[in-house]
């Protein structure tokens, strides 16, 4: 066994041993444990687990490597899913964790005052949560398999039973301090190796200075600059201006992911397990501090391995690197087929440029950055160990929040909200349960038979939480008026539109050759692309709200006092049953 | 009742302030305005580019906090805070 492998071992398995202690300690014994952790956790562990909760496999592996190559348009994802908490600790957070039940259907349900209403928020809650746990399923079979050099589908499988037990033991409350420790691995995980890169490469430890700073080589150029010049003496566009579709694009698509952001079910529901509207505030602001840490890192980490990736394969301008004497990282990766190299004009060296027909490195994966990266910059190993646990943290700890979601929605709020009101708390704990090891089960599957549609999925996910969720439950808390016919007119329309959208361009059901107008950017409406579409989506649902809203009439005296009561923090008791 | 309709207009008030603020930093200044500062420099950064990549996000936390903080004291002004 080589070093590398041996620290990976300890690594991974030294943290799941930790989140399986964790689990036993704080396993869920009521209801209330299991949804919302008895209502007893402080906003700043709140934030962490938020934190945990939110950043998943797509922040941990592949926004990095996103914006590496998409340069300035990868400022999308950085604005976009942070920017998202505003939204939701002004407009959302405070007044559901006032409300004090356990999820967000229930919500709905009672603000409506609407069956109809409720069922639709299930459907919304389990289409987006579901798209949005084949990506985190993805991530785990992909780290197991780089790093332990186990099958993919093996390393799903184990990413499965470990879910399986801090989930279904823990519910909520084992949740909870399980991501508290995962937060740990992964920032930790995160960070060192981009202080690391950032010394080497500019003399700064500090990361987010590192990116603004000027090159350790002497030469007194600011690192962007010379990014800049690099990349255009290649043929890309310049890395600091380069627009991803134009500015009404990246608008709608910031947009999109802010929303959708405010809107997951996964992260509205942490903010019940808190016991105060001030604390509800307040773990908003935490969360963001610890969502903070990683997202400011990581244009610093995409920018310098770019750089890094470039330096390699071309020391100097027009002095490439010969093929055979490649490094070892370089071999390790065409191993798993996401970097290929073709030899185009028989020279032996590698030449990498934008131009297609000229360019040898065909295939460079952008979510392999993140995890080559310690190894490009010839860290030791030790931190390339500490990154693989970094990735798994990431992704168990998101897969763990979206399978509470997902078994809350159909236990709770489904099966005692809606088919068999009459089940004993013990039989609904128990339902939860199972509810939950059968989401695992479908997960699994749809992680190992990615439906085709698995590389649009995360980005989706958002598009239909943000514009059937979000302006529902900002509608009920900011209007009175409002009534439940509105609201589930709003929510259908806002999500088939951007369903359509989305179809009409990447297929029905993503299935290759059923797009009816095409992928082509010509035929995007105001060139704004599928995954930024969620912002007219929830344009769409607002709009339609109010006319029907219009048409007929006000919500009942009963309801206006209701949200009248919301908006006032005094008498929020703990989350509980009705 | 007129004592909480303050309360609400007053929270009305600061979230539109927050909002309003988020909007600049990031839609204005990261992507509306953002080649116009990006004439500016922070040190190696473009300005417009440091606004899209790094002072949004720092922003962002200001302003959670900020409203926090106010909602609080505006809680206790009007006694409608949890007991």
């Amino acid at each position: 066994m080589t070093e590398l492998k041996l620290y990976t071992y300890i690594a991974v398995f030294g943290s799941f041993t930790l989140y399986f202690a964790i689990a036993w300690f704080a396993r869920a014994k009521t209801t209330s444990d299991f949804y919302a952790a008895g209502g007893g956790i402080t906003p700043l562990q709140n934030g962490m687990a938020i934190g945990a909760d939110w950043m998943s496999a797509a922040s941990f592996l592949s926004m990095a490597g996103l914006i590496a190559f998409l340069g300035y348009g990868g400022s999308v994802f950085l604005m976009g899913w942070t920017g998202g908490f505003v939204l939701l600790a002004t407009l959302l957070a405070p007044y559901m964790r006032k409300h004090g039940k356990f999820t967000v259907p229930e919500f709905i349900a009672d603000r409506y005052d609407s069956k109809t209403a409720r069922v639709v928020a299930i459907v919304c809650l389990i289409v987006a949560s579901v798209t949005y746990i084949i990506g985190q399923m993805k991530g785990v079979g992909v780290a197991f398999s780089r790093f332990l050099e186990v099958d993919y589908d093996l390393g799903l499988g184990i990413g499965m039973v470990v879910v399986w037990v801090y989930a279904v033991l823990g519910g909520m409350k084992g949740i909870t301090y399980t991501q508290i420790a995962q937060y740990c691995v992964l920032i930790f995980a995160y960070t060192i190796p981009a202080v690391f890169i950032s010394l080497q490469l500019t003399g700064n430890p500090i990361p987010q200075l590192g990116l603004g700073s000027t090159l350790a080589d002497g030469s007194g150029v600011y690192l962007l600059d010379k990014i800049d010049m690099v990349v255009t003496d290649l043929g890309f566009n310049q890395y600091t201006t380069d627009n991803m579709g134009g500015t009404l694009n990246m608008f709608a698509y910031t947009l999109s992911l802010m929303i959708g952001t405010a809107g997951l079910p996964h992260v509205i529901m942490r903010f019940f397990t808190v016991p105060t509207v001030k604390a509800a505030r307040a773990s908003a602001g935490y969360a963001l501090v610890f969502i903070a840490l990683l997202y400011t890192v990581a244009p610093a980490v995409g920018a310098m391995a770019r750089f890094n990736l470039i330096n390699t394969i071309e020391p100097s301008a027009g002095q490439q690197l010969e093929y055979e004497k490649r490094p070892q990282w370089f071999k390790d990766w065409e191993g798993t087929g996401l970097l290929k190299f073709e030899d185009k004009n028989g020279d032996g060296k590698i030449n990498y440029v934008a131009d297609p027909v000229k360019n040898e490195m065909v295939k460079v994966d952008r979510d392999i950055m993140v995890l080559a990266n310690p190894a490009i910059a010839n860290l030791p190993n030790w931190v390339i160990a500490l990154v693989a646990a970094g990735g798994l943290a990431a992704a168990l700890s998101t897969a763990a929040g979206l399978l509470l979601a997902i078994s809350s929605a159909i236990s709770h709020d489904l099966m005692k909200g809606i088919l068999t009101p009459n089940m004993t708390e013990k039989a609904e704990l128990k339902a939860g349960r199972i509810v939950m090891t059968i989401s695992i089960i479908i997960a699994g599957y749809l992680g190992l038979n990615p439906p085709g549609f698995a590389a649009g999925t995360v980005a989706l996910a958002f598009g239909l939480a943000g514009s059937s969720l979000f302006p529902a439950l900002m509608m009920g808390i900011f209007s009175k008026k409002i009534n439940g016919t509105a609201a589930v007119s709003g929510m259908c329309a806002g999500l088939g539109i951007t369903m359509l959208y989305v179809f009409q361009h990447k297929g029905i059901m993503f299935i290759p050759g059923t797009s009816f107008l095409g992928g082509m950017e010509e035929n995007w409406f105001f060139g704004i692309s599928p995954n930024a579409f969620g912002s007219v989506g929830a344009l769409v649902n607002f709009t339609v709200a109010f006319v029907v809203t219009k048409v007929t009439g006000d919500a009942p005296l009963h309801i206006q006092q209701l949200v009248e009561n919301l908006r006032y923090p005094r008498g929020a008791g703990a989350a509980a049953d009705h | 009742m007129e004592q909480e309709n303050a309360y609400w207009q007053t929270n009305i008030r600061l979230i539109l302030t927050c909002l309003v603020i988020w909007f600049v930093v990031s839609f204005g200044c990261g992507i509306l305005f953002v080649e116009q500062l990006n004439e500016f420099r922070l040190g190696g950064y473009k300005l417009g580019f440091w606004f899209a990549q790094q002072g949004s996000i720092y922003t962002f936390v200001g302003l959670v906090f900020w409203y926090a903080v106010q909602m609080n004291k505006l809680d206790k002004k009007h006694n409608v805070e949890e007991e």
